[in-house]
């Protein structure tokens, strides 16, 4: 099944390289790898995406917190989250298809972010179904190039008020 | 980033070089003994060390590798951190087999290399290799220090993470700039690491169900490895053996956590156990792991590994539970923190005669132990069983409890483990997990090096001992007078055993065609040479040996033919083993 799991670090040269190191060297998989900056700019968080039975997925992130640089890991999948991802997507716009590219930049609220005489380059945000619905109405009409973020989630906000992500940043004191 | 202001611990501010504040360091972490190879880029180290040689003892050996292993000897056997020292690209690669073997075992050591100067990193540099990338996988946890003020705290922390939690070898990568450039200086007192906080204390809850799940149980087994005497918990476990009335098996790594010589004692479990524990660890209900880590070498075929039992895991690492054997009652937690309360949580149990409860469960280990007990055939030439049994014999009758056994990789273990009686933690010092020939000589000269007045004989194999046979010079250099008895069939002998049982006797380049002369290489060096070659020499020579206050090589000319049983082949249920 899949999963996906968000990540605090110390935001340090190498966490990297560690984190990818665990995967390969333990034969995990890794589907999409996200990092970026906290609020607190000593952590970083990493939103990856992965694969595996019950027993790989517990192994992983009690692998994960295991290495000395990892602050907290959280599993998301089966608690209430958002998960967003963007692509970047060159299509072939000539004069026959270039209204209807642009017809389905705004069905799907992206936005144009590059105009060429015989193209466009669209910036398409959602979740992945999404984004590949968008992939398979642009195909026929002539992808030339894609690129694709990976996955980035948070988690929702209780009913009651309570962030728990938020709490999650409070962790990190120095 | 660090996470504390070095200058925050207090103390006196003093400026010095990153040398000078490495060497401080070690002093405030008590560090007397360090192992070391010196080169260019740890140059002004090694210039810093000739000024504090009265506090702290550098051990020059011959190969990096074997400093590495040396700290680990000297850790194992003494339960401190052990420290090397090696400089950049060379110096710090051949330390790697090193530091992977204490990673796999657990082995506290903190290993400084040396590293090119900073502005030179990533240049290809004379001896430049990237270690820090190259040790992340076998490492506790690595550091390039770039900063001299950053040295006080990471060395803080690399001693810090080795020796806490499930302990490890940490690596810390010195810029030869690094150790010019000076810094104020306070070491500080306390550390707090906020992605950092091992458990020690086993839930209350899981260690309730486990109590009441052993005292209900009808043929209980305790299977003890490693964290056992890394935790130092021998004696606790060993009470709840003697309070429930259990077996207890042994791992490898678990040797010398229980006393062999208790009638509760069925030996090391695995490919070659005792028939005797691998059978009770197929048949029992409830199976009790404290400090063992379910390794393929134990459990066999994973599907078939004791199939009738509840299973309760004592671990300090989480990431060792349910990884290659599911567990009905994990507890996370130090051995010695979580046998303590259950041995308190028992005493609120009611009372019951265990021994009555267990008679029938007893009566079939014992049987077991009838049907086939440990064996071997005696024949014209020299067994290596035979040499194992009167070391075991001999060094008992002469030094009591005060010895040290560290063995080689291969036969010579396998059987040092089979036929050696270990009755006390950090008396057998081996390398398990990575199994690395040319282990157990240098180890044997760190375990010397920590307890001088004890003998240490390194049990080893011709083919293992030849892989670091260079430490003879640094035995003698430092007078060290640790024995080593060469098992020597003139072949690889476990790998040969494999090829005779599964390779149609095809004997794939295991035969030393060209040996050198052991006695006489002993002496080259300066150390004693003895031989045997035939059964009778064997105790006369040992007994010189031990009378020897020098370092010294026993050449026991061994059957080539002979195996090591019983054994589970690779892949194959603990059932199936393969008897003398």
């Amino acid at each position: 099944m899949r999963h996906v799991i968000s990540v605090l670090v110390d935001n340090e040269p190498g966490v990297l390289s560690r984190i990818s190191g665990l995967f390969s060297g333990r034969g995990f998989n890794i589907e999409s790898l996200n990092v970026a900056e906290t609020l607190d700019p000593s952590a970083s968080r990493m939103t990856l995406v992965t694969r595996g039975n019950d027993q790989i997925i517990e192994q992983i992130i009690k692998q994960l917190n295991k290495l000395v640089n990892v602050i907290k890991v959280l599993d998301l999948t089966g608690s209430d989250y958002v998960e967003r991802e963007m692509a970047l997507i060159k299509v072939t716009a000539e004069a026959t298809s270039r209204a209807e590219v642009l017809r389905m930049v705004d069905i799907f609220r992206g936005r144009v972010v590059d105009v060429s005489p015989k193209s466009y380059t669209l910036e398409i945000t959602g979740d992945e179904k999404k984004i590949q619905a968008v992939i398979n109405l642009l195909a026929p009409i002539g992808i030339m190039e894609i690129v694709r973020t990976g996955k980035v989630a948070i988690t929702r906000v209780k009913k009651d008020g309570a962030n728990s992500g938020e709490a999650r940043e409070k962790d990190i004191e120095p | 980033m660090l996470n504390t202001d070095p200058r925050a611990g207090g103390g006196k501010i003093l400026k010095k070089t990153g040398a000078e504040i490495l060497i401080e360091c070690l002093k405030l972490e008590g560090v007397d003994t360090i192992f070391g190879f010196p080169g260019g880029a740890v140059l002004s180290i090694y210039d810093t060390l000739l000024k504090y040689t009265e506090e702290i003892r550098h051990i020059l050996v011959r190969h990096e590798q074997g400093a590495v292993h040396a700290a680990d000897g000297y850790a194992r056997s003494s339960g401190k951190v052990g420290v090397c020292l090696v400089t950049s690209g060379p110096g710090a690669t051949n330390a790697v087999t090193g530091i992977a073997t204490a990673y796999m075992d657990s082995v506290p050591l903190v290993v400084f290399t040396g590293q090119v100067p900073t502005m030179l990193i990533g240049n290809d540099a004379f001896q430049e290799a990237d270690i820090v990338g190259i040790t992340r996988p076998c490492t506790k946890h690595n550091y390039l220090v770039k900063d001299v003020k950053d040295l006080a705290l990471v060395i803080k922390q690399a001693f810090h993470l080795a020796r806490t939690g499930r302990p490890g070898p940490i690596l810390v990568d010195l810029p030869k700039d690094v150790m010019a450039d000076t810094s104020d200086f306070s070491y500080p007192s306390k550390i707090k690491m906020r992605s950092y906080n091992p458990t020690y204390q086993g839930h209350p809850g899981q260690i309730k169900r486990a109590v009441k799940l052993i005292a209900k149980a009808q043929k209980p087994l305790i299977y003890a490895g490693g964290g056992v005497i890394l935790s130092n918990a021998s004696k606790e476990l060993t009470a709840l053996a003697q309070k429930f009335t259990i077996p207890v098996t042994n791992t490898l790594m678990g040797l010398g956590s229980f006393p062999g010589t208790s009638p509760l004692f069925l030996g090391m479990l695995g490919m070659h156990g005792t028939f005797q524990a691998n059978m009770a660890v197929t048949h029992c209900d409830v199976l009790i792991a404290v400090g063992a880590r379910f390794d393929d070498r134990v459990t066999g075929k994973v599907e078939n590994f004791s199939p009738h039992s509840q299973k309760i895991h004592i671990d300090i690492d989480p990431t060792s539970i349910s990884k290659n054997v599911l567990v009905d009652i994990p507890i996370v937690g130090d051995a010695k923190s979580v046998l303590k309360s259950m041995l308190k949580v028992i005493e609120e149990e009611p009372a019951q005669d265990w021994p009555r409860m267990r008679a029938e469960w007893f009566k079939k280990v014992t049987e077991w132990a009838q049907t086939s007990p440990l064996n071997y055939k005696s024949g014209p030439c020299i067994k290596p069983q035979f040499v194992i049994k009167k070391i075991n014999e001999i060094t008992r009758e002469i030094n009591g409890d005060e010895f040290i056994i560290t063995t080689e990789v291969g036969q010579n273990q396998m059987w040092t483990a089979q036929f050696f009686t270990f009755t006390k933690p950090r008396t057998l010092i081996t390398s398990g997990g990575l199994g690395t020939m040319g282990y157990g000589f240098p180890a044997a000269i760190g375990a010397q090096v920590a307890h001088p007045g004890k003998a240490v004989i390194d049990i080893a194999g011709d083919g293992s001992f030849q892989m670091n046979i260079q430490e003879l010079a640094t035995a003698v250099q430092y007078k060290l007078p640790v024995k080593v008895a060469v098992l020597n069939n003139h072949c690889l002998g476990m790998v040969r055993q494999w090829q005779q049982l599964f390779c149609d006797q095809r004997y794939s380049h295991t035969i030393f065609e060209v040996m050198p002369d052991f006695v006489k290489l002993a002496e080259a060096y300066g150390a004693v040479g003895l031989r045997a070659t035939r059964p009778e020499e064997v105790e006369p020579v040992f007994r010189e040996a031990l009378s020897i206050h020098r370092p010294v090589v026993m050449d026991f000319v061994v059957d080539r033919d002979e195996c090591v049983y019983p054994m589970v082949p690779a892949g194959a249920a603990l059932t199936e083993m393969l008897l003398v």
